[in-house]
């Protein structure tokens, strides 16, 4: 339907090969480059599993249940975010602002949801050697030889579930920026100095709390250079984005949790 | 934007405003569904093979209902979906088949 409509459109240049604007095409690329990374981590999770006698089961019915909580997060997520795309081509501002706050809602229950699930893991036991021990808990012995017979694990569980970590929270960012614009930056700051301060030392939390600060020095001098009303082309090309954050969790939870649930 | 890239946007928004918000509603029911059969099959005691394909099958019908409403490539022109899908593919087929029969080496035969 739409091909005959490509060349339709008077230019001065040559007509789109993809028939949309060069900010989604740029934002499709990215994301089929960024494909490839999280391809690259899940095959390299899956070779480590099969090419290990005794791979581990260590997730219990509660971090299952953690993580079907996370997935339904990322799922809503993800509904919030076409109702945003949609208000923003309804030029309906407010609802726009509304569901992609709504959106960023949702992001923010993941990430705390992973993130207390990894803290649980890392205090029974589960835990990489760059990861500081944890004072006053007692490690669990199925999950501590997890760590010395499967190392392999650790490794791929953390690296896998990390960069999926980082996705979300620079997705959240944003559509922080989407929304806000410049009344983000001091959120975003005090945002980092919460998740700075409120968690303890020998946290991974601790110092991957400052991502937010780099992101917020990006952010000002972003905006700074170039400051601007995000468009409804804005909104939809944030929203492929988050689409597709929600798309490779939607690969990680079947093969990392699902796969290695304990079943009593 | 120049007024090419406007017109071109302008577009794509009239797209978007053909279809109703039920649709949407209707793809997250869908997700959420075939979320909840994944974690039931976990507790049913399958064999692990047979539960990788029937997990990663699902998976992969989710990420096509992500991918043509959500993020709406249903709806692009069909040189976008045929090159974004068949190079994004190519390329997970083409880590298939270095990757997975060194893993099964390692398996059977052990490191040398």
């Amino acid at each position: 339907m739409a091909d005959s409509a490509v060349h339709d459109i008077p230019s001065d240049y040559e007509p789109s090969l993809f028939g949309t604007y060069s900010k989604k095409i740029g934002m499709w690329l990215f994301l089929l480059s960024d494909s490839l990374t999280f391809g690259a981590l899940l095959y390299a999770y899956s070779y480590g599993r099969i090419s290990t006698a005794g791979w581990p089961t260590p997730f219990h019915s509660e971090s299952i249940l953690n993580a079907t909580v996370m997935t339904a997060f990322l799922l809503t997520s993800s509904l919030t975010m076409v109702l945003a795309v949609r208000a923003s081509v309804d030029r309906n501002a407010k609802a726009q602002t509304l569901w992609l706050l709504a959106t960023m809602a949702c992001g923010i229950g993941f990430i705390v949801l992973h993130g207390r699930e990894w803290s649980n893991l890392i205090s029974k036991g589960l835990s990489l050697p760059m990861f500081p021990a944890v004072p006053g808990h007692e490690a669990e012995a199925e999950f501590v030889n997890v760590s010395k017979t499967v190392p392999q694990f650790a490794s791929t569980f953390f690296t896998l579930t990390g960069m999926h970590m980082l996705h979300v929270t620079l997705g959240v960012i944003y559509l922080g920026v989407v929304a806000l614009r410049r009344k983000f930056i001091p959120i975003l700051l005090a945002l980092w100095l919460a998740a700075w301060l409120l968690t303890p030392a020998y946290s991974p939390f601790h110092y991957g709390a400052h991502v937010l600060l780099i992101a917020a020095i990006v952010i000002t001098i972003i905006l700074w250079l170039k400051p601007k009303v995000y468009d409804s082309s804005d909104v939809e090309v944030a929203g492929l984005y988050w689409h597709f954050v929600d798309l490779v969790w939607m690969f990680i939870f079947p093969l990392v949790y699902l796969m290695s649930a304990k079943i009593l | 934007m120049d007024t090419t890239q406007l017109a071109l946007a302008e577009r794509a928004a009239e797209q978007q405003r053909h279809h109703g918000k039920a649709l949407f509603f209707w793809v997250w029911g869908a997700l959420l569904v075939m979320t909840a059969i994944e974690v039931f099959l976990t507790y049913q005691n399958m064999q692990p093979v047979k539960m990788l394909t029937i997990l990663m099958g699902l998976s992969l019908i989710k990420a096509a209902l992500i991918i043509g409403y959500f993020m709406h490539l249903k709806y692009e022109v069909s040189r976008m979906k045929w090159l974004t899908m068949c190079s994004v593919v190519a390329c997970l087929i083409l880590m298939t088949i270095f990757f997975f029969p060194d893993a099964f080496r390692i398996l059977y035969l052990g490191v040398k």
